[in-house]
């Protein structure tokens, strides 16, 4: 298993998410934004942060990036990608994952440890989490409430894709609808997160749950080569 | 030199704060006027802020040595060895003045600042704590203020990736006018990265590299930090920095590769006074000097004055000198991050700072018709700067009014008045001061960079080092209440408190910054104020073993309304050698046995439960003993070591029961517990007598941790075990039941409270006190949405 951790300028959780791969197994390097290459790459992290500084809306600047080319490619073949905090931000800005992520309910930045409900466990994303098992991670962003109108939202639950939920008793912080704190695309070899599961890699961090999605990911490329694209089957 | 124009003319010199004596000494010094140029740089130079032309004297009486100690006072920031070839660096600053100017943009702007002191030494800065004190939560401006200053100093963290791990918010009636925004920064450096912030090597190159100059700051550190304020002043408006932190955090990523490819011989950060005091202070700690091209400074602006552009204090820049063969690569970084960079001048062997217009050769010299501005000796600007010997005279008169209604003689037996100890109890956790700090720590990332073991709201925070077992902890505190009263305890006491926070967690304290927020210093009381709490920290500092490394002072800390309480914060950096030994304070298991190590000592003066109860007792401030501080200190740090605590907690505002109930509230569990009282029973419960802990263990462990006190002489008492859902202490001794009934009052002689009750009044504290009740709703509730 190869991963690649994008860094884009003020990315700032890219040392972060490559630390976790690493603990997880994977072999992982980061990669340039400016350089429209993967290096062979089985998994494209795009990491938390606030790339070119966000200020104009999260994630919009990020999704002209050269190195999004080759992840819209590699996502085009089945390759995965995995989008946290920021991350997922640019994903949905770059229409690879459904959804858009407006400015949390209670307008601040919310930084909280929160739980989430695991939806699926019969994909690459969440495959080693045993089922029913609840995830405890950080959360930190300012545009993370999750939006689609009612009826795309009945579709998304509907074809699940709704991967994880924000979970009681800490409950759901930034007002996203259904309480949806991950999506993955219709393939099912994109995801987005909003929490982050690279800062509970290590139970000295407090959680060591967020290992259990990068071992999730090493073990499914482990039984699935790159270079098959298989999807896992939508319920 | 084109001086030829009479200086007393200028406008400047006093705009920017030059008094006729010292143009005088400048004269004297040049033997000539100096140009408007050189005046400029003299009048930002000298200010305050700059030179610490009142502090630098006293400051010399500090202790600054240690075995520990890498790079002291001098350098940007302070550099101590952890062992495995790092070293931590860290350092408290100040953005008092622009907070309250423009909250969000000056608060932020400090956090820029204080961090590239930590990047400029070659350290990855890895945690910010903020200091905050403000007026009084129930007023509008205030509560714009705390909501303003913490979406600043959190954003402009969150953004370039640094955590925000802890600090404190205290509230206070002084703060009201003169807001402080004390920002500490903790970088992890590789001994072998450490970057001289010096100018070695005439014939270098000096490169200018981040964000372009503009007009924004123009004096920023003589108009703001070296004078009072008035009321809210807009024309102040343009001498506040506007921060980007996406521009710094650029130049973290750009000055770190550079000084890990090792293509730098000297960094500097650009702060107050801008590109003038970078290159005399870069110069001077060298022996060298700089000549500097003006003409090369990248600009935001068309039109600016020289002396705009020498004294801007635009944020995001950092100098570098290179070699001239390296400069290549380092402008390949440079533009790798998208940083620009420019050539700004030569490392000259003069001694001197000379600023030219119309461009120099590869030496350094003018080129013909080329006019040199300024051409002053280095050190005059920095370490030669003016000194003054301050008068200092203690107030004769330092008694407050009686708050009105407050009882005339300082009675503080408030338990005994047939108050129920546990209303008592309620009611401080409900108090904005000692309330949960969730209001504040969910708007600040505190785990990016996943090295967070445990932020804090109150006490040590602690970092793992990755790849050792090693953990940092740090904290900051400030005992303002007592420094009112008696500056040399308070400030002493504030490094008792913080190195005793660090000393919770089982860490060994390794040193000591602190930013020092006093009043007008050439007001002799404010500088007796000052002088006291410089003798307290120096000498709480040598008691403890500890090294100051550096800091600040900040003075003229008031507004219209009065004087800020004089307010000296200190940091703690402590190392821990196994992060599996930690201490939290939380209690641990039922059943584990809860003692008080330390004993208190009679007074209230300056705590939290004099002011809930509207006394004024001022004669009677707590004492501390260092040496049995010190002591203390040593025991829980063996204690930690043999692994014979369950939980630790230092007791500090609200006293014992508050720290108990911290300990209930954080674990759940209550507790069942009685305790000894003298006479005075809110002495014991509520009383803030330093140098005391609560610690549990398990039984088994008991006679062990009863052996380890006993052997560093400290009085331990068992007060009972952890169990249940209330925490009910009993109240024993001559203070409790039998006086109470003698005299026939109905009053309770136990403090009993289900730990629920507790939690509700302790998490409703701030929100309420800050008017945002939605803040509760949203969290108590979980979907929002």
């Amino acid at each position: 298993m190869k991963v690649g951790v994008v860094t884009f300028p003020g990315s700032n959780g890219d040392r972060d998410a490559l630390h976790a791969a690493r603990l997880a197994g994977a072999e992982a390097e980061l990669l340039w934004h400016e350089t429209p290459d993967l290096h062979g790459c089985d998994l494209v992290i795009l990491p938390g942060g606030f790339a070119y500084g966000d200020y104009l809306r999260a994630g919009v600047l990020a999704r002209f990036s050269p190195i999004m080319i080759a992840v819209r490619d590699h996502a085009a073949a089945g390759g995965l990608v995995l989008g946290i905090g920021n991350g997922f931000q640019i994903l949905a800005e770059a229409r690879l994952v459904p959804g858009v992520l407006l400015r949390n309910r209670s307008l601040r930045f919310e930084h909280r440890m929160v739980r989430l409900a695991v939806e699926r466990t019969d994909t690459p994303f969440t495959s080693a989490i045993p089922p029913g098992r609840p995830l405890r991670m950080p959360l930190a962003h300012g545009e993370g409430c999750f939006y689609l109108p009612d009826d795309q939202l009945d579709a998304l639950e509907a074809a699940g894709q709704v991967l994880f939920r924000y979970a009681p008793p800490e409950g759901n912080p930034n007002g996203s609808l259904r309480d949806i704190a991950g999506v993955i695309a219709a393939g099912g070899r994109v995801c987005g997160l909003m929490p982050h599961p690279e800062r509970a890699a290590e139970a000295v961090l407090g959680s060591d749950d967020g290992l259990l999605v990068f071992r999730s990911l090493v073990e499914s490329a482990a039984m699935t080569p790159a270079t098959v694209t298989r999807a896992p089957t939508v319920r | 030199m084109s001086g030829s124009r009479d200086p007393l003319a200028e406008p400047l010199q006093g705009a920017l704060g030059l008094t006729q004596h010292e143009l005088d000494e400048i004269r004297d010094r040049l033997g000539r006027d100096p140009t408007p140029l050189e005046l400029a740089m003299f009048g930002v130079m000298w200010s305050e802020r700059c030179s610490h032309k009142s502090s630098r004297p006293l400051l010399r009486t500090l202790p600054t040595g240690g075995s520990a100690l890498v790079a002291g006072p001098g350098g940007d920031a302070g550099v101590l060895s952890i062992g495995d070839g790092l070293a931590v660096v860290f350092k408290l600053e100040s953005h008092n003045h622009p907070s309250a100017v423009a909250p969000c943009q000056g608060a932020a702007a400090g956090v820029g600042g204080i961090l590239r002191d930590i990047f400029a030494m070659g350290a990855r800065p890895i945690a910010v704590l903020d200091g905050l004190k403000f007026g009084d939560p129930a007023e509008p401006r205030t509560r714009h203020l705390v909501q303003e200053v913490v979406r600043g100093v959190g954003g402009y963290a969150s953004c370039v990736g640094v955590p925000t791990i802890g600090g404190e918010l205290v509230f206070h009636p002084s703060y009201g006018g003169n807001p402080l925004v004390n920002v500490m920064a903790v970088g992890l450096l590789e001994e072998h990265l450490l970057t001289r912030t010096a100018a070695p090597g005439p014939g270098n190159l000096a490169v200018l590299f981040g964000s372009t100059t503009g007009r924004d700051g123009i004096g920023g550190a003589s108009v703001l930090a070296s004078a009072s304020f008035g009321t809210d002043d807009p024309s102040k408006r343009p001498s506040v920095q506007v921060g980007d932190p996406f521009a710094e955090k650029l130049l973290i990523e750009a000055s770190l590769e550079l000084i890990g490819r090792g293509l730098v011989e000297g960094l500097q950060d650009l702060g107050m006074a801008g590109i003038t005091r970078a290159v005399s202070e870069i110069a001077d700690r060298a022996g060298t000097g700089i000549v500097v091209d003006l003409d090369a400074i990248p600009r935001r602006e068309e039109g600016m004055e020289p002396f705009e552009v020498m004294i801007s204090e635009s944020e995001e820049r950092m100098l570098a000198i290179v070699g001239p063969e390296r400069l290549e690569a380092l402008l390949e970084v440079c533009a790798r991050w998208a940083v620009p960079a420019a050539v700004i001048g030569r490392v000259v062997d003069d001694g001197s700072v000379t600023v030219v217009t119309g461009g120099v050769d590869a030496e350094g010299l003018p080129l013909p018709g080329a006019a040199t501005l300024a051409r002053l000796p280095a050190a005059a600007l920095t370490s030669g700067a003016i000194v003054y010997e301050r008068p200092a005279r203690a107030p004769t008169h330092r008694r407050q009014a009686p708050a009105p209604g407050a009882p005339a003689s300082a009675s503080d037996r408030l338990p005994e008045r047939g108050m129920d100890p546990g209303a008592v109890l309620l009611s401080l956790l409900s108090r904005p001061n000692l309330g949960s700090r969730a209001w504040v720590t969910t708007q600040c990332d505190a785990t990016v960079g996943a090295d967070t073991c445990e932020a804090s709201e109150r006490g040590a925070a602690i970092l793992r080092v990755r790849g050792t077992r090693k953990a940092l902890v740090a904290a900051t505190d400030a005992v303002a209440g007592v420094a009112a009263l008696d500056p040399y305890l308070g400030a002493a006491l504030g490094v008792a408190e913080c190195a005793r926070n660090v000393a919770v967690t089982g860490a060994r304290p390794l040193g000591v910054t602190s930013c020092l927020n006093f009043g007008n210093p050439e007001k002799p009381e404010a500088f007796w104020q000052f002088g006291e709490a410089v003798r307290g920290l120096g000498d709480a500092c040598r008691s403890l073993g500890l090294p100051v490394t550096g800091g600040s002072v900040r003075f003229y800390n008031e507004s219209p309304s009065g004087q800020t309480l004089p307010t000296p914060q200190i940091g703690v950096v402590g190392l821990l050698d196994d992060i599996d030994g930690r201490v939290l304070p939380p209690f641990r298991d039922a059943d584990d046995v809860v003692l008080l190590v330390g004993e208190a000592v009679p007074g209230l003066a300056g705590s939290e439960y004099a002011a809930l109860a509207g006394i004024v007792v001022e004669e009677r401030l707590p004492s501390l003993d260092l040496a049995r501080e010190a002591a203390l200190q040593r025991f829980l740090v063996a204690a930690a070591s043999e692994r014979l605590l369950a939980s630790a907690q230092d007791v500090s505002g609200g006293g014992l029961a508050v720290a108990l109930a911290e300990c209930a509230i954080w674990s759940g569990r209550g507790a069942s517990l009685s305790l000894r009282v003298s006479a005075e029973p809110a002495v014991e419960l509520f009383g803030e007598s330093p140098s005391r802990v609560v610690v549990t263990c398990t039984p088994r462990d008991l006679q062990r941790l009863l052996d380890l006190a006993r052997g560093h002489a400290l009085i331990v008492e068992v007060l009972g075990v952890v169990r249940g859902e209330r925490l009910t202490i009993r109240l024993v001794g001559a203070g409790a039941t039998g006086a109470a009934e003698e005299r026939g009052a109905s009053v309770a002689d136990a403090l009993e409270c289900t730990v629920a009750d507790l939690r509700h009044a302790w998490e409703h504290a701030l929100p309420r006190a800050l008017g945002d009740e939605a803040f509760l709703a949203a969290s108590t509730d979980g979907a929002v949405g």
